[in-house]
C-alpha cells in the first residue's frame, strides 16, 4: 500500500478547467471518498491517479515517487469502473485473471488465485459463466476481484455501487468497509452519495467545480461544514440554510429574519470579522435538530407546507414567510398538520453561522468535536 | 407476433413494381439468357452466330479438359492466379494491412483521425479508371514517378508491369481495397467501450495483449463479415485490366479478365456463358457461406440480447 499526493494538480480539456489546482494528501491505508455533484471532477481527478488522464500542470504522487507521466500499467494500481468493464467474451474465472495473465502467469496459477479471491467474495459458483449470465450484483463484485487479484499499491474507485439497486448496495458497502479494513488498502473512492462517503470514508474531500472545499473527517464534514455548499450537499436531508441579518449591541450579536427569534450570541472573534464584510450572514441548523416547539425562544415559524412519514420519524417541512423552506426530522408521534402554523425549535450549540461569501464563522475557542 | 409496417401491402407492391420490372429485365432475363447460351456453340459471326446449335456439356467439359486445364491462358491457370490473388491481395494484403491500419487509428488523436478518414474515403471513392491510369502513370518504365524516384536515389529503374505484373496487381489491389477493411474494423473497434481498454491498461496490458485478448475476439463477427466481402469483390474485380490487360503472356489473367477475353475477343459466346456461369456458381457458394454466418452471428447476438 501507498500513499497518495495531489500538488497542485490541474486539469482542463479546452477551455474548459476540470479540476482546478487541486492539493491531496492520501495517507497510506487511508478510505478517501472524493464526493461531490455531477460534472465536478472526481472521475477526471480519479483518472489522473490511474494515468488515464494527464494533467494539465501539477505532480501526482504514489508512494512518494512522481508518476506524473507513468503509463497506467507502470502505476501498480487497481481500479473499478463504473460499467464494471467485464469482457464479455471471457468467464468470470478469465476475467478475474486477466491481470495475472498479462503478467503470464500460468493457466493453474491463475485459476487458483480467480478462485481463491471469488471465494472471498462469494462467486466460487459462477467462474465458469459469463457476465451476460449474472446479476449486476455479481459483476459488480467479479470487477472487484479482478481489481483484488493482483498486489496493488492503491485502489481506485469510480461510482462502483452506482448501478445497483439500494438494497444491493447498502450490502457492498458493508462489505467494502470490511475489506478495506482487513486489507488495510489505500483507497479513493468517487461517489455522488453522501451517505456512501460518510458510511465508508476515513476522511471525505469535497468538490466542487473542480476545487476542493473541504478535506476532513466525514464527522467533522457534518457538524462544522466548510461553506453553505457543504452544508447542503452533506446529510439527508442536508442542513437547512436561512439567510438572517445581524446587528452587534455590545459584546452580543442579535441575528433576525422574518419569523425566527433568537437569543442574542455572543461577539466572537470570528462573529466580528464577518459582520465587518456586511451585516448578512446565513444560519444553519440540521433537520436532526429541530424539534416542533411551542415557545418563541431560538425557534422558526411558519405555516407547514409537507409531512412525510418515515416509520419512526418525519420529515416535516415548513414554508416560511418569504417562501423558503425549513425541514425537521422529528418522531412521528409528534402530530402536526399541514396548514397549521408551526415552530422548529433548537438548541443554540446546534446552530453554524456562515458569513456573506458562504464560509463557516468558526466559535470561540473551538479545538476537538 | 404482428409485424410493424409502415405501407399497406398495395401501396408497397405500387412502389416495387418499376424496379421489379427493371430487374427482370436487366438482371433476371439475361441471368436465365447466360445459362442457355452456355448449352449452346452461339458466336459473333458465321452460321452458329444466328443458327447456334445445341452443343450440351460440351464448353463445360472443354473448360475442365485436363490435357490444356494448367495451360497458360486456360480456364484453370486463370482459375489458380485468381485464387492465388485473392489469397494475397484481399485475405493477407487488404484484411491485414487493414486491421493493422485500423489498430494504430485508434491511438491517434480524434482530429488526426478523422483527417486520415476523410483522405482514406477520398482515395476510395476514386473512379476505377483513374486510379488505373494513375497507377499506370506510376509505374510507367520511361516516365513512371516510381523510377523517377528510384533514379533520384541511385536505384536501378524498374520496368515493373513486365517484369513482376502479379506482383503489381497485388499491391495495386491491396491497396486499393485495404480502406474499405479499415473503415470496416475502425467502426468496430470504435464500438467497443473505452473502459474494456481502460481497465486493461490498469491491469497492466501491453498494447499487443489488449489487441489479443480484447479487441480481436470482440471484433471477430466483422472480421468474418470483411473477409467474406473482400474475397466475393476481389474475386469479381476487372480493375487491374487497366495495368496488365491480363498479359504479358496471360501472367495476370484473372477469371474475370479471361471470361472477358474468351467472350468479347474471341466471341465465343457459349464459350464465354459458360465460364460466367461458373464464376456465378463460385459466387453463389460465397454468398451462401456469407449469408449463413451472418445469419448465426444475428442468431447469437439475438440469445446473448435475451439472456
Ligand atoms: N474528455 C473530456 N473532454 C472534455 N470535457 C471533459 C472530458 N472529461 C470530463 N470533462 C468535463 O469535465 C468535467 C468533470 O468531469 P468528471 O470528472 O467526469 O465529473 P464527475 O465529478 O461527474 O465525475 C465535466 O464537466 C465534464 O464534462
Ligand atoms: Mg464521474
Amino acid at each position: 500500500m501507498a500513499s497518495v499526493e495531489f500538488r497542485s494538480v490541474t486539469k482542463s480539456f479546452g477551455s474548459f478547467t476540470a479540476v482546478d489546482h487541486v492539493d491531496l494528501s492520501i495517507g497510506d491505508g487511508e478510505f478517501v471518498c472524493l464526493l461531490g455533484p455531477s460534472g465536478c471532477g472526481k472521475t477526471t481527478s480519479l483518472r489522473m491517479i490511474a494515468g488515464l488522464e494527464t494533467p494539465s500542470s501539477g505532480q501526482i504522487l504514489i508512494g512518494g515517487d512522481d508518476v506524473t507521466g507513468l503509463h497506467p500499467k507502470d502505476r501498480q494500481i487497481s481500479m473499478v469502473f463504473q460499467d464494471y468493464a467485464l469482457y464479455p467474451h471471457m468467464n468470470i474465472a478469465d476475467n478475474i485473471a486477466y491481470p495475472l495473465k498479462v503478467r503470464g502467469e500460468s493457466q493453474e496459477k491463475r485459476h487458483a488465485r480467480a478462485q481463491e479471491v471469488a471465494g472471498v467474495l462469494k462467486i466460487g459458483d459462477l467462474l465458469s459463466r459469463l457476465p451476460s449470465q449474472i446479476s449486476g450484483g455479481q459483476q459488480q463484485r467479479t470487477s472487484l476481484a479482478r481489481a483484488l487479484v493482483y498486489p496493488s499499491r492503491v485502489y481506485l474507485f469510480d461510482e462502483p455501487l452506482s448501478n445497483l439497486d439500494a438494497k444491493l448496495r447498502l450490502e457492498a458497502r458493508g462489505f467494502l468497509n470490511h475489506l478495506q479494513r482487513d486489507m488495510g488498502m489505500t483507497a479513493i473512492y468517487v461517489t455522488h452519495d453522501q451517505a456512501e462517503a460518510m458510511a465508508l470514508a476515513t476522511r471525505i474531500a469535497v468538490m466542487d467545480r473542480g476545487r476542493i472545499v473541504q478535506y476532513a473527517p466525514p464527522i467533522e464534514i457534518y457538524r462544522r461544514p466548510a461553506t453553505t455548499f457543504v452544508a447542503n450537499f452533506v446529510g439527508n436531508p442536508p442542513m437547512n440554510l436561512v439567510p438572517v441579518t445581524a446587528r452587534a449591541e455590545g459584546d452580543s450579536v442579535r441575528l433576525s429574519a422574518d419569523g425566527v427569534t433568537l437569543a442574542p450570541l455572543p461577539l466572537s472573534a470570528g462573529l466580528k470579522a464577518a459582520l465587518a464584510a456586511g451585516p448578512t450572514l446565513t444560519l444553519g441548523v440540521r433537520p436532526e435538530h429541530l424539534s416542533v416547539t411551542e415557545e418563541a425562544d431560538n425557534s422558526i415559524g411558519g405555516k407547514l407546507f409537507a409531512n412525510e412519514n418515515m416509520g419512526p420519524e418525519s420529515l416535516v417541512t415548513m414554508e416560511r414567510p418569504d417562501a423558503s423552506r425549513v425541514t425537521a426530522r422529528i418522531f412521528t408521534d409528534d402530530h402536526v398538520e399541514v396548514g397549521e402554523t408551526v415552530r422548529f425549535g433548537f438548541a443554540p450549540e446546534h446552530v453554524t453561522l456562515f458569513d456573506g461569501a458562504g464560509t463557516r464563522i468558526p466559535r470561540d475557542g473551538e479545538a476537538g468535536l | 407476433m404482428k409485424q410493424f409496417s409502415l405501407l399497406s401491402r398495395r401501396a408497397a407492391a405500387l412502389f416495387l413494381t418499376p424496379a421489379g420490372l427493371l430487374v427482370a429485365v436487366f438482371v433476371l432475363l439475361p441471368f436465365f439468357w447466360v445459362i442457355v447460351v452456355s448449352f449452346t456453340n452461339r458466336t459473333l459471326l458465321g452460321v452458329t452466330a444466328v443458327h447456334p446449335d445445341f452443343v450440351g456439356l460440351q464448353n463445360y467439359i472443354r473448360l475442365f479438359n485436363p490435357s490444356t486445364f494448367f495451360t497458360r491462358g486456360q480456364f484453370g491457370s486463370s482459375l489458380i492466379i485468381t485464387t492465388q490473388f485473392v489469397l494475397l491481395s484481399a485475405l493477407i494484403g487488404q484484411a491485414l494491412l487493414g486491421l493493422l491500419l485500423a489498430w494504430l487509428m485508434q491511438a491517434i488523436p480524434p482530429a488526426l483521425k478523422r483527417a486520415v478518414e476523410a483522405a482514406v474515403i477520398g482515395a476510395w471513392i476514386l473512379p476505377e479508371v483513374v486510379i488505373g491510369f494513375a497507377w499506370f502513370a506510376f509505374l510507367d518504365y520511361d516516365n513512371g514517378t516510381l523510377n523517377m524516384i528510384l533514379t533520384a536515389l541511385g536505384l536501378p529503374r524498374g520496368d515493373f508491369l513486365l517484369q513482376q505484373p502479379f506482383w503489381v496487381i497485388v499491391i495495386f489491389n491491396t491497396w486499393r481495397g485495404a480502406a474499405f477493411s479499415m473503415m470496416l474494423f475502425n467502426s468496430a473497434f470504435s464500438s467497443i467501450p473505452p473502459s474494456y481498454f481502460q481497465a486493461a491498461d490498469v491491469a497492466g496490458a501491453s498494447s499487443f495483449q489488449k489487441f489479443r485478448d480484447i479487441a480481436l475476439p470482440l471484433i471477430r463477427g466483422h472480421v468474418v463479415t470483411d473477409l467474406i466481402l473482400i474475397t466475393m469483390w476481389t474475386f469479381n474485380v476487372f480493375t487491374p485490366f487497366l495495368l496488365t490487360h491480363g498479359g504479358p503472356a496471360y501472367r495476370t489473367e484473372l477469371l474475370s479478365i479471361y471470361n472477358y477475353r474468351v467472350a468479347f475477343k474471341d466471341f465465343e459466346f457459349g464459350q464465354g456463358s459458360a465460364v460466367g456461369v461458373i464464376i456465378m456458381l463460385i459466387n453463389l457458394v460465397l454468398a451462401l457461406i456469407y449469408l449463413s454466418i451472418g445469419r448465426r452471428r444475428s442468431k447469437a447476438e439475438r440469445e446473448a440480447a435475451a439472456s
